[in-house]
């Protein structure tokens, strides 16, 4: 059991609302005890320690926190912890297999999709959402699908190529590495 | 709002946990009926309005950003009431209501007394809003939504929704929104006053651009002047105007 509330106030816990939340995260079932007014991300990355799903600009605009909330990308800045509860989450921890990097990952290694890699958990998340719904997408619809990740480094065209090539080996047939057992957690 | 420090409720109720409230239909009549948890990604993917309603088609897709729009509903974005969000002057233009639901019951209110100022609505402290309701269209629904933004996600450094319903040439009814151009949505009935009643000539088309331009209260801010702003008007009303006459399908 997580109590982030213990890690990141110095009250004792009767002063304050605590909620118990159980996310699915990543394939695995996890627990935590929170403040209601705690962020999804904050949980994610101070709670559960999975802090590849970064903090940008805390205002929603710049999609570094997306994450896939049921398979849909959403950003985890502007989503309350207790909202998730009993819901699926996947970080970009959640991407590669045991050995192997997703076909997105390695589409982004291939083509130099980044620089920094501040916005690149965000950008492959969404990338993977959009591949799912669309296994062939044009140039524009990738422009399209990933209008709400912004990168201050790319100029965005390697992150294009990136899913790209990402998609075309998806539609080789080659299997993606990411799937889960049902192996139940509780951290 | 709460992360701004805007608001601080001591409670907060989350409704996304409700069942069937993600619709979005029409009814027999033509009115159109969305849901407190339908998303503006469902209105961006919708075949329904696609066939129906294009002035709410023309704001679908550019609300916000992609990912906020799997998150973000049009009920909500009507009750935030800022005075940038596109779908309230959508909404306006088609003279739609909020329904309303609470202790007393339902009640439906009009779009234009919904808001009572920047980022307050005239909802009962007991109430929630459960649906918009578009009213069926008087003939066939025709019109669109013109927007400026700096970049994908900004709000609307100025945007304009027209929606015309027509039998045949003639404008039996007409309504236009703007969005980003004052402390509220402004609702520019000078120059929809112009259309009805007659047809979308070059005269009516011109006049009903400035008086559009002339409804606008635009400040100059970060995202432009407000000599600007009033232009952008002036320019997405004629255009909006123009691609709904014989000439501009043709040329489309």
């Amino acid at each position: 059991m997580t109590s982030l509330y213990e890690e990141m106030a110095p009250t004792p816990a009767d002063e304050v609302p605590v909620r118990q939340v159980t996310i699915t995260v990543n394939g695995e079932r996890r627990s935590a005890r929170v403040e209601p007014r705690l962020l999804l991300v904050h949980l994610l990355r101070q709670g559960f320690k999975l802090t590849g799903t970064h903090i940008g600009c805390d205002t929603t605009n710049c999609g570094a926190c997306t994450v896939l909330v049921d398979g849909t990308p959403i950003k985890s800045c502007t989503m309350l912890a207790v909202q998730a509860d009993g819901h699926d989450v996947m970080t970009v921890e959640g991407l590669a297999g045991p050995s192997e990097l997703h076909a997105i990952q390695e589409g982004f290694k291939e083509e130099h999709g980044l620089q920094c890699g501040f916005c690149t958990p965000g950008m492959m998340l969404t990338s993977k959402a959009l591949l799912e719904e669309n296994p062939n997408p044009t140039e524009d619809e990738i422009r399209w699908a990933l209008g709400g990740n912004l990168c201050r480094c790319t100029g965005y065209q390697n992150i294009v190529k990136a899913v790209m090539w990402a998609a075309e080996k998806l539609g080789d047939g080659a299997v993606s590495t990411a799937e889960y057992g049902d192996g139940e957690v509780t951290a | 709002m709460l992360k701004l420090r805007f608001a601080s409720p001591e409670m907060l109720v989350d409704i996304n946990e409700i069942p069937d409230l993600a619709y979005h239909v029409r009814d027999p009549d033509g009115a159109i009926r969305v849901g407190a948890l339908c998303r503006h990604a469902d209105l961006e993917r919708s075949t329904l309005l696609a066939q129906h309603q294009p002035t709410m088609m023309g704001a679908a897709p550019v609300v916000a950003d992609p990912i906020v729009r799997n998150r973000g509903t049009l009920v909500g974005s009507l009750c935030h009431a800022d005075p940038q969000g596109d779908w309230a002057s959508v909404m306006m233009a088609l003279d739609a209501s909020v329904i309303a639901y609470g202790t007393q019951g339902r009640r439906s209110i009009p779009i234009r007394d919904l808001v009572s100022g920047p980022f307050q609505n005239t909802l009962s402290y007991d109430e929630i809003a459960v649906e918009a309701v578009v009213p069926p269209p008087q003939g066939v629904a025709t019109g669109g939504y013109l927007k400026l933004e700096r970049r994908v996600g900004d709000f609307a450094t100025a945007g304009v929704a027209v929606a015309i319903d027509r039998v045949g040439d003639r404008v039996v009814r007409a309504g236009i929104g703007l969005t980003g151009v004052g402390g509220s949505t402004i609702a520019a009935d000078d120059a929809a006053a112009v259309l009805i009643d007659g047809s979308l000539s070059a005269e009516n088309i011109s006049e009903a651009a400035e008086l559009a331009a002339a409804a606008a209260r635009p400040h100059t801010d970060h995202r432009g002047s407000a000599d600007y702003k009033r232009q952008l008007i002036r320019v997405f009303t004629r255009r909006l105007l123009n691609r709904l006459t014989t000439a501009g399908e043709e040329a489309a």
